[in-house]
């Protein structure tokens, strides 16, 4: 088990024949996972990687079935792809472009809730179930399966606990990245509401950033969780008013401060680890007491 | 990007709200000719990026010419919250019957815009109490339809038939028009003056989202960032300058947060947040490099945690930052993911010793920075 996507994923790329899109195709090859098919307009018909290419979603959805898609393509027109997947009827979209409206963000996000889709990003890595299936760009050495559950806004800092878990031998059950944007289709109680779910995971990681109210909020629903969550949020030495790279990582009058979120995750019941590497110690810790 | 008042009030304008009379000017000479020229009281506002400027003496009122030209040399004198004054906007003094409060924004919680109004306007929306403030959430796909809007103007106990009512009704959906088509993520009218009949945006403040910048060509452009922000911004890279002595590059926002944090931890102070990005190459990084050596810290820590970003195109960029250009203070590297000996291998050559661990870099440049 995992959640959201597994081994049985039919991943289509939006974008395939763009530098991105055909770099992260093969690592996602060579990760196992089962890309079928691309969309690149004018180019279908041709083949990438041996992956047959079409030229709309459409195109594709006529001769494959497809459970999941990847976006690839440039902000100013990630809008239209995304909305194009989600009426075409897929019901996992992963959006990796950075840098697009938010007004843009908000349309898709909508569109998505009435339709009854996922929504991963936008402006995130994407989403890797270990050992099975991984859509997005993460580096593929350092997911291996085990019990950990992974929710997080930031990639970089997913990959170096990620990458410290693995280094200790603690695989995990899923990783997902919900995005660095203010506004993106996931929150942190849809990902532990399945987290909770799902028999493969055992203990859950939820790494965080000021900034915004989604911690504030899974924090409701991690004092109905039976399984254990471990929290860490980045910006405790973020300046008032500073844009700390993501567009969310802000705080603002006062508001989505480090001590809010880990006051509201604590009297939740979560465990905070205060730096990065400190996840690992306190994981191999809760597995031990399962 | 944030807006000045009277570039908002143009806006405005353009979409056919009522903003009062008015004329910008950079001198107090000015000042005079256009207090004059509109004629009776007139109020001199300073034109910078702040709210509160009221309470920080930036905006005074002013009976005849010569007292409108005086309040504007005084303003002109002083900053106002920090920012000097360049410019002021001289507006006609309204006959005030009622100050309401308008705004529409991004409710992040719900993703959807909220819009926000309150016939206690004039003050800090903070400052009102929730019975006065109505917010209602907006279908992105609906739109402001006329009985949202409507509905809005209903709560706030204003008769609907009434030509006060129409005029409000106008007003909400006209801001909604503006906040879409602009791509804004805040359009704020407090106060929304209300005299007679008639309803007046009396001040405006507009933030742009950023992102979108690239489809609004007509909207003019406010730098607000440091001149050396500003250059990380145009070389891709996400800098922002703080108050420490430790020069900080990473890759990824969250992975630089983290770094910042860690350096707190130990006891050290970061002099920036320095966001390569992923796959910012070599050229990138020697860039990045310039721009931390040249807030003089007194010791670097680079944090790379290689998905994207290749540790060899770092190892090569800070060999040639460190040939070419000299690093006068000690730089401490961690450095593992995507092709981690090869990176490894060429610091080696320039005399620097890679760790594998972030908090062990980190304990060492602190130390070092002391």
């Amino acid at each position: 088990m995992a959640i959201i996507i597994d081994e049985t994923t039919n991943v289509l790329v939006q974008g395939i024949s763009g530098k991105q899109g055909f770099f992260h195709t093969k690592q996602m090859l060579t990760y196992g996972s089962k890309v079928i098919a691309g969309t690149s307009p004018g180019k279908g018909g041709t083949t990438i990687e041996g992956i047959p290419v079409y030229d709309s979603v459409r195109a594709a959805i006529e001769k494959h079935r497809i459970d999941a898609s990847v976006v690839f393509v440039p902000a100013t027109m990630a809008k239209d792809a995304a909305l194009e997947a989600l009426a075409a009827g897929i019901k996992v979209v992963v959006v990796v472009t950075e840098h697009i409206p938010v007004h843009d963000e908000m349309a898709i996000v909508a569109y998505a809730k009435r339709v009854n889709s996922i929504v991963i990003g936008p402006n995130t890595f994407g989403i890797v179930s270990s050992g099975k299936c991984k859509i997005g760009i993460p580096p593929n050495q350092f997911f291996i399966p085990g019990p950990v559950g992974v929710v997080a806004r930031s990639g970089t800092l997913t990959y170096e606990i990620v990458g410290n878990l693995t280094a200790q031998n603690i695989g995990q059950s899923t990783v997902v990245g919900m995005g660095g944007d203010r506004v993106v289709g996931l929150t942190f109680v849809d990902v532990l509401k399945k987290f909770e779910q799902d028999p493969e995971t055992k203990v859950v990681v939820l790494i965080g950033e000021i900034g915004g109210f989604a911690e504030e909020e899974a924090s409701q629903y991690i004092k109905e969780m039976t399984k254990p969550v471990v929290a860490y949020i980045a910006g405790k030495s973020a300046p008032q008013g500073k844009q700390m790279g993501h567009a969310g990582a802000i705080i603002e009058r006062g508001k989505g401060t480090y001590e809010g979120k880990v006051k509201a995750l604590t009297e939740a019941g979560a465990k905070i680890v205060e730096l990065p590497f400190e996840v690992p110690g306190i994981i191999k810790e809760l597995l031990l007491k399962l | 990007m944030k807006m000045f008042e009277y570039m908002g009030k143009e806006i405005f304008s353009k979409y056919g709200l009522k903003v009062p009379k008015g004329r910008m000017v950079n001198n107090s000479e000015d000042a005079a000719f256009i207090a004059k020229d509109i004629g009776g009281a007139v109020v001199i506002k300073s034109q910078v990026l702040s709210g509160k400027r009221g309470k920080a003496g930036g905006i005074k009122f002013a009976d005849n010419p010569e007292q409108a030209k005086a309040a504007a040399q005084e303003i002109f004198e002083m900053t106002v919250q920090g920012h000097a004054v360049e410019i002021l906007l001289i507006e006609e003094k309204l006959k005030i019957d009622k100050e309401f409060y308008l705004a529409i924004t991004i409710d992040l919680a719900a993703k959807r815009p909220v819009i926000i109004a309150s016939i206690k306007g004039g003050m800090d929306i903070e400052e009102v109490a929730e019975d006065y403030i109505i917010k209602e959430q907006i279908d992105v796909e609906l739109g402001m339809q006329s009985f949202i809007a409507s509905d809005i103007v209903r709560r706030m106990g204003v008769t609907l038939n009434s030509p006060l009512g129409k005029e409000l009704v106008r007003t909400i959906r006209t801001l909604y028009r503006i906040f879409v088509e602009i791509d804004a993520e805040l359009v704020e009218i407090n106060p929304l003056v209300i005299s007679g009949d008639k309803v007046i945006a009396a001040d405006s403040k507009i933030t742009i989202d950023d992102a979108a910048l690239y489809r609004q060509i007509e909207l003019p452009r406010v730098e607000e960032r440091t001149v050396v922000e500003k250059t990380a911004h145009d070389l891709g890279l996400s800098f922002v300058e703080l108050n420490g002595d430790i020069g900080v590059m990473a890759n990824g926002a969250g992975i630089t947060m983290g770094t910042l944090d860690t350096i707190t931890y130990y006891g050290g102070k970061s002099a920036n947040f320095l966001d390569a990005g992923g796959g910012t190459g070599e050229e990138g990084t020697a860039k990045a490099l310039e721009l931390i050596l040249s807030r003089n810290p007194k010791a670097i820590v680079i944090n790379i945690f290689g998905g994207i970003t290749r540790c060899d195109d770092v190892a090569r960029a800070l060999a040639s930052v460190k040939k070419n250009i000299g690093i006068p203070v000690p730089v401490v590297v961690r450095l593992v993911g995507t092709n981690q000996e090869a990176g490894r291998a060429i610091l080696k050559e320039v005399g620097i010793e890679a760790y594998d661990f972030m908090q062990d870099a980190i304990k060492k440049v602190v130390e070092l920075s002391r």
